[in-house]
């Protein structure tokens, strides 16, 4: 057992399954989505993001890519909910949660990717 | 380049996850921990303000407690997080300074700036292995002729001598082995500029493998290999190495060539003389017994090429087992009286102290005049760095294999042509060679005289191949002579032409010159820039072949056809 690989899955994974318990519930509706959620899955992403730099391999490269792609998502998401809370006058509105949550759907997509590329990996490898 | 941003990437990657997660336990714990607003009712932190607060504090510029004062709560995880903050910053910073300061790191940055360096030539290239004293010697010279060279050397020193030599172009130097295919690579092997893999290493074996390394990866390059034993030469002539640079033989024959032929050891000297040296003359070498201090590899051929000449060497070698000496030699290191004695140095005419140790080399030098004044001395320089002492002693020849070996590839790579010249002139006599050295002497002065080629080729001599396009003789001594009066001969002697089936040794100054001719000239520096005006302007050509100065203006041109006119009719 390789506890690096270990630990790469598990960031992997993790940042997926906090995307989606951030992800479901009702589009539009602020009380079925938690703004920690989103934090963490964020945090988590980013530290995954990390965990993939530096790997030649052309799945290690593409691991990377969905990796920033997922972290993009939810840097917008994150932004968008600062504005709406902050700046903007309607506050956290239906409309502005909507796009935060399809935002993090799109970073889930890239998560689902990401973990998809690394059971194919694990596959592929033989011992 | 991509090499080191993967190295950095790989390097920063607990740094950064550190901070990463102490930012993200920050900001956490400050949206958690209740505060009060200033009507005094509980709020908390939103994370917009949460990460407003912990960049500032982080990066310790600390704008203060906002929006509200804080409370006691909230102030006590405000010092955790200073301390962790700046902690996790000195770390990854840490990390970045010690990448920097790798060895491993630092190497890949300067393959890296090298392989920028290297692409950005554009002109045709030389790629030099090992900086000794013959590479050294080669890049100065080929510098000081505006060529452009990469250098590989095992050691980082060499690298830094390269550095911080005065050089008029900058000369990329790699600090690698040479013998691992990546850098000869790295050094533009497969360039199309590269136009050529010179091994200097000062090892067979070394210089063996960059041989056929190059002639694998781009076999039509021109390889020169410097080699000091036959096996080796063999071995590499047979992959076809295309020179191979041997510098104890090329000395032992031009020595021996000393006793029979002076002058054409003169012609060969001069020939290939260094750029702007002073002319040296020269003792001739009596006939007669000698002294061979060394039968190493210098020494075998040194004897070799002296019994040609029908010259006795008696030798002084110090490891009889090794190296196999002849019946008849004596034991010992040279350096003191009683080897010296018992070989017999008051009854012989010279002595060669050609030992691999330079210490020695004058020892036996010093030791050897003072038994017998009148020796003919010959003594053999391995290091150039000991050129003052070596000067102090006064030796009648001094012998550098490094400086040979760097002149000879100098020739090769300048005057591709002067091969050919030598070899037909090796089997020319003496009387011949004293013809040729008066000539020259004739047009140099006191230094030695330059060599050089030129091809007629519209691009190299316009002038020469429009005459020669329209059917109009030009003649040898047409473009020797001077553009201002062509009554002057210019100070140069033609010494060769060669042609796609022929060669013309000395050519006569009424030889016609035919399309795509090479020339070899000797001479001064001067007549080869008229020469090359003249065979490149076309005014200056006409003036030449007819001694008319022809006008070159339109208008001009039309009012003196009116006036030759008038004078024809």
């Amino acid at each position: 057992m390789n506890l690096e690989k270990v630990i790469f899955a598990f960031f992997s994974i993790l940042a997926l399954t906090l995307n989606f318990g951030f992800f479901i519930g009702e589009l539009d509706d602020p009380a079925h989505h938690n703004a920690y959620e989103l934090f963490a899955a964020l945090t988590v992403s980013l530290i995954a993001t990390i965990m993939k730099f530096g790997d030649r391999a052309h799945i290690g490269a593409l691991l990377l890519a969905t990796s920033l792609v997922a972290d993009l998502q939810l840097i917008t998401a994150a932004l968008v909910w600062g504005y709406a809370v902050n700046i903007s006058d309607a506050g956290l509105s239906p409309m502005a949660i909507a796009s935060i949550v399809s935002l993090s759907g799109g970073a889930l997509l890239a998560n689902l990717i990401s973990v998809i590329l690394l059971v194919i990996e694990s596959i592929t490898f033989r011992r | 380049m991509q090499k080191v941003i993967f190295l950095l990437l790989r390097r920063m990657r607990m740094p950064l996850i550190v901070l990463i997660a102490t930012y993200a336990i920050s900001i956490v714990g400050m949206t958690l921990i209740p505060g009060v607003d200033d009507q005094g009712q509980p709020w908390r932190m939103d994370f917009f303000h949460a990460i407003y607060f912990v960049s500032f504090l982080g990066s310790t510029i600390g704008f203060g407690e906002i929006p509200y004062p804080f409370t006691a709560a909230q102030r006590m995880w405000t010092t955790v997080i200073i301390y962790a903050a700046v902690v996790s910053w000195l770390y990854a910073i840490g990390s970045i300074l010690a990448l920097i300061q790798d060895q491993g790191f630092r190497r890949v940055l300067a393959q890296s700036a090298l392989m920028r360096k290297v692409r950005r030539i554009q002109e045709p290239f030389y790629i030099i292995c090992g900086y000794g004293d013959a590479g050294s010697w080669l890049v100065r010279e080929l510098n000081e002729r505006s060529m452009q060279c990469v250098v590989i050397d095992k050691a980082q020193e060499k690298i830094l001598d390269l550095e911080v030599e005065d050089l008029a172009y900058s000369v990329p130097g790699l600090h690698a082995d040479a013998t691992e295919a990546e850098s000869l690579i790295m050094s533009g092997l497969k360039l199309p500029n590269c136009v050529g893999v010179i091994g200097l290493t000062g090892s067979d074996s070394a210089n063996l493998t960059i041989a056929i390394t190059s002639k694998l990866l781009a076999p039509e390059l021109p390889v020169i290999c410097q080699s000091d034993s036959e096996d080796t030469a063999a071995n590499m002539a047979s992959f076809g190495t295309d020179h191979v640079v041997d510098p104890f033989e090329i000395f032992a024959s031009r020595f021996a060539m000393m006793f029979h032929s002076p002058s054409m050891y003169l012609v060969y000297e001069w020939m290939t003389g260094v750029h702007n040296a002073p002319l040296s003359d020269f003792r001739s070498p009596p006939h007669g017994n000698w002294i061979l201090c060394g039968y190493g590899r210098f020494g075998k051929a040194v004897r070799k090429h002296l019994a040609v000449e029908g010259v006795e060497t008696r030798i002084i070698e110090a490891d009889v087992e090794r190296t196999g000496p002849p019946e008849g030699s004596i034991e010992g290191r040279g350096t003191e009286a009683g080897t010296l004695i018992l070989a017999g140095i008051e009854s012989v005419d010279g002595i060669i102290a050609g030992t691999d140790d330079d210490t020695n080399n004058l020892s036996v030098l010093i030791t050897a005049c003072n038994l017998n004044p009148e020796l003919f001395t010959v003594i053999r320089q391995n290091h150039r760095a000991n050129d003052a002492i070596f000067q102090a002693a006064r030796a009648d020849l001094v012998m550098q294999p490094g400086t040979i070996t760097a002149q000879y590839i100098l020739n090769l790579i300048l005057a591709p042509l002067l091969d050919d010249f030598l070899r037909l002139a090796h089997d020319c006599d003496d009387a011949w060679a004293n013809v040729l050295v008066s000539r020259v002497a004739g047009v140099v002065e006191d230094i030695a005289p330059e060599t050089w080629a030129v091809q007629i080729s519209p691009l190299d001599t316009p002038a020469v191949f429009d005459c020669l396009i329209r059917g109009e003789e030009v003649r040898l001594g047409h473009i020797c002579s001077d553009p201002r009066d062509r009554d002057t001969a210019l100070p140069c002697v033609p010494l060769l032409i060669k042609r796609d089936d022929s060669s013309v040794l000395l050519p006569d100054m009424q030889e016609s010159l035919q399309a795509n001719d090479r020339i070899l000239f000797c001479g001064r520096e001067e007549a080869r820039y008229h020469l090359e005006h003249n065979m490149r302007d076309h005014q200056a050509l006409y003036y030449s072949r007819t001694g008319d100065d022809r006008p070159s203006g339109v208008v001009w041109r039309h009012l003196t056809r009116h006036v030759e006119q008038d004078v024809n009719r």
